[in-house]
């Protein structure tokens, strides 16, 4: 999988070990607040939401029922350049009124996308509460939300990306910090080394779509360092500029 | 991320390339979900304006745009003939320039002259939407009708489409032949030499006999004997016309058996089709009403900045 | 400026004597006076006009000035000094104004507007019917004592045989020509563009080349039986070429023009132009095939004379939907260079067969006086600069009206000067004269 254009991997956030880890305490913490999972309505934002919530489903006790958003047509940035497809469809398959509805998404960031869902929802009905589950809160909200459940919570710099990554879309499994900045051609130079270093290792991937705000890069002053595991939670380092 | 939608009007099929048609049906069967919910109303097109600018008379395809724009939350404003100042005398530039000073994002219009659209996308800065011009082009007619081939038979490409009746005066025939052409289906088109214009071969084979039209076909078009229009002596009588074309239970025995009859209405019962047909379980008019919503919603979108084009 | 003017170093192309050499040409009271290498200028003002082609003035057969009548499209004084800025010396005026020139008063009105306000010469035609109505003769005798050269219901096709018959052997006697416009209208009714495919795709109605042919051949046919003389106007058919070329063979009395706009637009332009209707003309712009047989029946000479039907119209007129808007283009002031760059550079025609198509060919047909360089005939010369290149921009024409779908295109070969009765009306140096 490459990161888009104009962006380069700077950090593995987790790994396909971590990842499962983290959804399975996602999931404990879901039953620990509503021990009958089976009245739950879990709803993917789409894209890499819908494949979240099913795999949320799958380790609750009592399957709930699953649904889709796709919150395109509740987007409020209709006219930015980027087209917005249109092609993957709402589905929610019970009547919403009166249950527990647990929103799920991959990245929790402006909340723009949340606000989208939460309208789109309430269109369907009038649910007895809705919750929010993130597999990363990555910060910088512009509205007043939170998640009820997290997996894991990162700081980034604004012009940062943070991409999930599902086997079933992508190929693999992890979670990346991307930062802005030409793809590692190059290995880069450290210090007066004589020898030069091994190139990271790049999978080869699809980029993740609609999630990130594409951004013009701006013109790379560092050198993508070799990937690594994020050592702990909130404990990412954040870039120094 | 998909390659932004590349038109800012929609004045025919025949500018749209294959993917962008298919971008449209794509768009439009997600809207048809929009339209089962039980609010059916999403904010998508908030604060935007369109202008409904119908210069002939139209129930069907202008309540259709009406209910798209509702449904997408558009500002919407319909103009008829019958109540503007067109019945004064005004000229098409006076209108639009009037119309451009309300600074509307998107005109739909529908027009007795051919090229009218493409005269409004001249001088006027909104998107242009053909609702129908003159015996030229009607797009969203094709593609609600390709939506409901689409539905129907789970695909376009290799259908025999048989498009039967008043050729010369459909602007449905000319936008039907050219979009099943571009997505690889086997329109063909059946009427009596008077209905057939000069050079009509250019859009699909050609056939006047209903027989050899309908053999093996997977879907029957069947046009409106536009009565109206027919100021020049055409035919001899509407039940001539009738016995040599009209659609009766027997000819659609020559299809096959699951086929689909389509009809843009209104129709004459009787003339081009037998009200046995009409009514019939291989008519799919209240499909096509649905679907007509909804690929007028999908034209909605994507010509207004869902496509990522210039909005 | 003096009445001697000596036009010094030019090449002298005169089709009427056969001269096609480098000469100087004397010009005195308003008459061509003498021709020959190094003449002297003996107080004359000379005019240097080495490299140019001096022609006799060209003649326009077909023109709309809309004077009286329609004045906002173009006047009798704007028509024809959009006709001197072309190159052209003398327009005959077609008589479908308002009213109609159906009679000597209409015929004596224009005569005296000309001499008021014209820039070049002016022959009214009048019109074959009372109103152009295609019922009663009109008096063809007043008109021509006033002034007329022929007569013709432009725009309104003669529908009866028998008038039609009626005007060719009347005007017989008179040593008339009739003009047709032919075209059958129970076939073109209501039709805006040629039939054909692009008319299909564009979902116009579509007037056959038969309405045109049809009524050809019936001119042809009744020119033959009654001994008249019939022209043709603006063929545009190949069985209409081939029409007037069998006619032309059986010795009949038939002439034919053809227009710029025919010889080389086709029917597509309506389609790449998307509707525009500069491209709305009537006849149509034909099909290839048709054109080429237009373009072969000029170079045969089954056509006579290239003439313009210049038809002006306002942009109100012009600025509707398709099928609304006015029939005809102007074209006074792009026949020429249009003419120069893409039939002569273009290798289908000699710059001498077009300066005879447009000068001593359209005097013939019609009788007119001119057409020559001839010592002792009218001093109405056309200077052509074969090496100015520029762009058509309707702006900047002369005539009210700007219909062309000629803007824009750049094009080599311009009229330099134009002279009538020894008069600069037109000067390229000087473009305000």
């Amino acid at each position: 999988m490459t990161p888009p254009r104009g962006f380069r991997e700077r950090l593995c956030l987790m790994d396909a070990a971590r990842l499962d880890r983290t959804l399975s305490r996602m999931a404990a913490e879901i039953c620990e607040r509503h021990p009958d999972t089976a009245r739950l309505l879990l709803v993917g934002v789409h894209t890499r939401g819908v494949p979240l919530a099913e795999r949320l489903a799958a380790r609750l006790p009592a399957r709930p029922v699953v649904g889709s958003l796709d919150i395109t047509l509740y987007r409020d940035d209709l006219t930015t350049i980027a087209p917005h497809p249109l092609t993957r469809g709402t589905a929610i398959p019970v009547a919403i009124d009166g249950r527990v509805v647990i929103v799920v998404d991959d990245v929790l960031f402006t909340g723009r996308t949340v606000r989208a869902a939460l309208d789109e929802l309430v269109d369907f009905g009038r649910p007895a509460r809705i919750e929010l589950a993130v597999l990363c809160d990555r910060g910088h909200r512009e509205l007043p939300i939170r998640a009820d459940y997290v997996g894991e919570t990162v700081t980034t710099a604004r012009e940062e990306i943070v991409e999930v990554r599902l086997s079933a879309q992508d190929g693999e499994e992890s979670v990346w910090l991307l930062e802005p900045g030409p793809a590692p051609v190059a290995p880069p130079q450290p210090a007066p080394a004589p020898e030069l270093p091994k190139a990271p290792q790049l999978v080869v991937h699809r980029p993740a779509a609609g999630k990130a705000p594409v951004k013009k890069a701006p013109a790379a002053k560092k050198a993508a360092r070799p990937a690594r595991p994020a050592a702990r939670k909130k404990t990412a380092p954040r870039r120094k500029r | 991320m998909s390659a932004p939608f590349p038109h800012r009007h929609l004045l025919g099929i025949e500018p749209l390339a294959a993917e962008h048609i298919v971008a449209l049906l794509d768009t439009a069967e997600t809207m048809r979900e929009v339209l089962g919910r039980p609010i059916k109303k999403v904010p998508t097109l908030r604060g935007r304006s369109v202008v409904n600018l119908f210069y002939e008379a139209s129930t069907r395809t202008r309540s259709s745009f009406e209910m798209a724009e509702r449904v997408l939350s558009a500002d919407s404003l319909s103009i008829a003939t019958a109540t503007s100042s067109v019945q004064k005398g005004e000229t098409l530039l006076d209108t639009a320039k009037n119309l451009e000073a309300m600074n509307p994002d998107m005109i739909i219009m529908r027009h007795g002259s051919s090229g009218a659209p493409h005269f409004l996308a001249r001088h006027c800065k909104a998107s242009i939407v053909n609702a129908g011009d003159g015996a030229h082009e009607h797009p969203t007619q094709a593609l609600l009708d390709a939506l409901t081939l689409r539905q129907k038979k789970g695909r376009i490409e290799g259908l025999k489409v048989a498009i039967v009746g008043d050729v010369v005066h459909s602007r449905v025939a000319r936008s039907n032949a050219l979009l099943l052409t571009k997505l690889g289906a086997r329109p063909i088109l059946c009427g009596p030499p008077p209905l057939l214009p000069i050079g009509v071969e250019q859009y699909a084979p050609v056939t006047t006999r209903i027989d050899e039209a309908i053999e093996g076909a997977d879907a029957i078009m069947m046009l409106r004997l536009q009565r109206e229009r027919m100021s020049g002596a055409f035919l001899p009588s509407t039940r001539e016309y009738h016995t040599l074309y009209g659609l009766t239970v027997e000819r659609v025995k020559k299809a096959k058996p699951d086929v689909i009859i389509l009809h843009p209405g209104p129709m004459n019962r009787g003339v081009e089709i037998a009200s046995e047909v009409a009514d019939g379980p291989y008519s799919v008019i209240l499909d096509q009403v649905t679907n007509g919503v909804a690929v007028r919603m999908a034209v909605l979108y994507l010509l207004l900045g869902g496509g990522g084009g210039e909005a | 400026m003096s009445d001697r003017l000596l036009l010094r170093g030019g090449r002298v192309i005169d089709p009427a004597r056969g001269v096609d050499a480098v000469q100087d040409v004397l010009i005195e009271a308003g008459k061509v006076a003498e021709l020959g290498p190094k003449l002297q200028p003996r107080g004359a003002a000379v005019r240097d006009v080495a490299g140019c082609v001096v022609a006799p003035g060209f003649i326009d057969i077909h023109v709309h000035l809309r004077e009286p009548g329609r004045e906002d499209k173009e006047t009798i004084a704007t028509g024809t000094r959009a006709a001197a800025r072309g190159g052209f010396t003398a327009v005959c005026a077609m008589p479908n104004t308002t009213p109609v020139n159906d009679s000597a008063a209409v015929t004596r009105f224009v005569m005296d507007r000309a001499r008021e306000a014209a820039s070049v010469r002016v022959y009214p035609i009048g019109a074959i019917t009372k109103g152009s109505l295609g019922e009663e003769l009109a008096e063809y005798a007043d008109m021509q004592k006033e002034g007329a050269v022929a007569v013709s219901d432009d725009g309104r096709p003669v529908g009866s045989a028998l008038v039609f018959r009626r005007a060719l052997e009347y005007a017989k006697g008179l040593g008339l020509v009739v003009i047709d416009h032919c075209e059958d209208p129970t076939l073109s009714h209501g039709c805006c563009m040629n039939e054909g495919p692009v008319a299909t795709r564009l979902g116009l109605r579509g007037a056959p080349a038969v309405s045109e042919s049809v009524i050809v051949e019936r001119d042809i046919a009744l020119a033959e039986l009654t001994g008249g003389r019939v022209h043709i106007a603006h063929l545009s058919t190949a069985a209409a070429v081939d029409a007037v070329r069998r006619g032309k063979a059986r010795g009949v009395k038939v002439t034919a023009e053809a227009t710029p706009h025919h010889l080389l637009l086709i029917d597509e332009l309506v389609r790449e132009r998307e509707y525009d209707t500069a491209t709305k003309m009537n006849p149509p712009l034909r099909n290839e095939r048709d054109r080429l047989a237009v373009l072969a029946g000029l170079k045969d000479g089954t056509i006579d004379c290239i003439a313009t039907d210049h038809a002006p119209h306002t942009v109100d007129d012009k600025r509707v939907e398709y099928d609304q808007a006015a029939f005809g283009i102007v074209g006074l002031e792009t026949a020429v260079p249009l003419a120069l760059d893409r039939l002569v550079r273009a290798g289908h025609l000699t710059l001498v067969q077009l300066v005879e198509r447009m000068s001593s060919a359209p005097a013939r047909v019609l009788g007119l006086p001119g057409g020559t360089l001839a010592p002792g005939a009218p001093a109405d010369v056309t200077v052509l600069d074969l090496a100015r290149r520029a762009r058509v921009e309707p702006e900047t024409f002369a005539s009210k009206s700007r219909n062309t779908p000629f803007g824009g295109l750049e094009l080599t070969g311009w009229p330099r000067l134009t002279l009538v009765g020894g008069r600069v009306v037109f000067d390229a140096a000087e473009p305000a004269v």
